[in-house]
């Protein structure tokens, strides 16, 4: 809070909400890796399960990035708003003058920062493990530089709602999975039509697209699910 | 008129008139329910003639595609009742729409269940990858998402408010799945069957369906009237209307 008793301004809101959560999650790095750990140990059991031969893992490997790493920021999610209700910050941004829009935009942001984008990072060494050409590999990481923060918006809702429970953890799957079909859709769709050697312009335009609309609306539900989980 | 409107509204609004206004409701909605339901069943299994391609198979489709016409149309209800609820603060509406859930899924279910029996005569799996069951699919999971975070609050306040939020989220994302959806079959497509482009039916088939879906959507009204009067009972218990109503049952014959 400035001294003069004035409010932040929006901008100097979002970047203080955001760098408190940076810190947080750079203070926690267990945290920080173990999202990280689960997308590996995800894709690596696909070479046990299926099998290890490379034109099988070939062609299921975008699938299996894309699914890993749809788990993995799942399983973070479940962490987004829980300590902060327990420790009753939530409730100190639920009564800030600052537009709970923008502040939950911001912590988003922050949660996409430490999963989606370091599994976006992470997925070309997972598509060298199961052998797809470096030629696609532009195509994975776009698709997955432009779905998972969509995810991450999606799973906030499903985080939102379920803040206040016992029993968070399968309950956000469970409601937050169908809701991640079409962005799982076009994220594959994406890599597919790249391995076809197809364009896959469209499928990286229609996952922007997703994401301005997560970026425009997702923001009002997780305010409003907070408000219900933190006054019910 | 408008006056009547409002009178309206405030009776919906209030469970005790709620209560009462549906149970004078009821049997216009449940008997027509199972005439329509036995005149179109009867006509579409018995007297409506066989398809030149699919034999007498084809005559699942007057159970199945009611029930799948209703799935989407109830979520839909469920989802505008929710914010009715989350909006204007109505009780009534939260208990509507936590009542529609079930019905809802049951009819999902339904239509997954018919449309596998259907498919192992005319495809010859029970199951296709299709877009239209991979939609109903993962409109069954939708449904599946709301009860369970209806069944997990202690409070019915913020359950109702919860799943509310989340119907209206899934609401939005309905038309964003089936596009999807659409595409990625359109994408996928090996198998050599269609189910869209389909002669057009003469009348002596469709009337039958016609009635059915009549009789689908008077039996999903009753449906939901007759739960929701429980949901009301159960949740006023406190209330000393409740306790004349449970007390008067089986003293007084109405």
């Amino acid at each position: 809070m400035g001294e003069d008793n004035q409010p932040l301004s929006l901008s100097r809101a979002f970047f203080s909400t955001l760098k408190r959560e940076l810190k947080i999650a750079n203070r926690q790095r267990s945290q920080l890796v173990n999202p990280l750990f689960f997308f590996i140990m995800v894709v690596s059991l696909f070479p046990l399960a299926v099998s290890p031969e490379p034109s099988i893992l070939r062609t299921i490997a975008p699938g299996v990035i894309w699914i890993a790493a749809l788990l993995s920021t799942m399983m973070a999610a479940d962490a987004l708003f829980k300590h902060d209700f327990e420790d009753g910050t939530l409730e100190q941004l639920l009564l800030s003058p600052q537009p709970l829009f923008l502040l939950v935009i911001a912590k988003v942001v922050s949660h996409w920062l430490t999963t989606g984008l370091l599994l976006t990072l992470l997925s070309p060494l997972l598509a060298a493990m199961l052998f797809m050409d470096t030629n696609h590999l532009s195509a994975l990481v776009l698709s997955l530089l432009l779905g998972t923060p969509v995810l991450c918006f999606v799973n906030a809702i499903g985080a939102a709602l379920t803040v206040g429970l016992r029993k968070g953890g399968i309950l956000i799957t469970l409601i937050t999975l169908p809701l991640h079909i079409p962005v799982l859709i076009f994220g594959t769709g994406c890599v597919q039509a790249s391995v076809y050697s197809q364009p896959y312009q469209g499928q990286l335009a229609i996952l922007g697209a997703l994401l301005v609309l997560a970026i425009v609306l997702a923001p009002f539900a997780i305010g409003a699910s907070l408000r219900i989980s933190v006054s019910g | 008129m408008w006056a009547l409107v409002k009178e309206y509204y405030h009776k919906f609004g209030s469970p005790k008139h709620f209560y009462e206004l549906t149970g004078k409701l009821l049997p216009w909605f449940a008997i027509p329910a199972v005439l329509c339901l036995v005149v179109g069943s009867v006509w579409g299994l018995a007297f409506a003639p066989a398809d030149y391609q699919q034999g007498n198979s084809f005559r699942i489709m007057y159970i199945h595609v009611p029930a799948a016409s209703l799935a989407m149309s109830v979520y839909v209800m469920m989802a505008v009742a929710g914010a009715i609820g989350l909006i204007w603060k109505i009780k009534m509406a939260d208990m509507v729409a936590k009542s529609a859930a079930p019905i809802g899924a049951a009819f999902t279910l339904l239509a997954l269940v018919t449309g596998a029996i259907w498919g192992k005569p005319t495809w010859g799996t029970w199951w296709v990858w299709d877009a239209r069951l991979t939609s109903m699919l993962v409109m069954l999971f939708l449904y599946v998402g709301i009860i369970s975070l209806q069944a997990s609050f202690d409070s019915a306040k913020s359950a109702a408010k919860s799943s509310a939020v989340l119907a209206i989220v899934g609401l939005v994302n309905l038309p964003i799945i089936k596009y999807s959806v659409d595409w990625w079959n359109t994408l996928h497509q090996s198998a050599s069957f269609t189910v869209s482009d389909k002669p057009a039916m003469p009348p002596e088939m469709y009337l039958p369906l016609i009635v059915m879906v009549f009789g689908y959507y008077f039996l999903f009204a009753t449906l939901l009237m007759m739960i929701t009067r429980c949901e009301i009972l159960e949740r006023e218990v406190r209330s000393r209307w409740v306790a004349r109503v449970l007390l008067n049952r089986p003293l007084k014959k109405n």
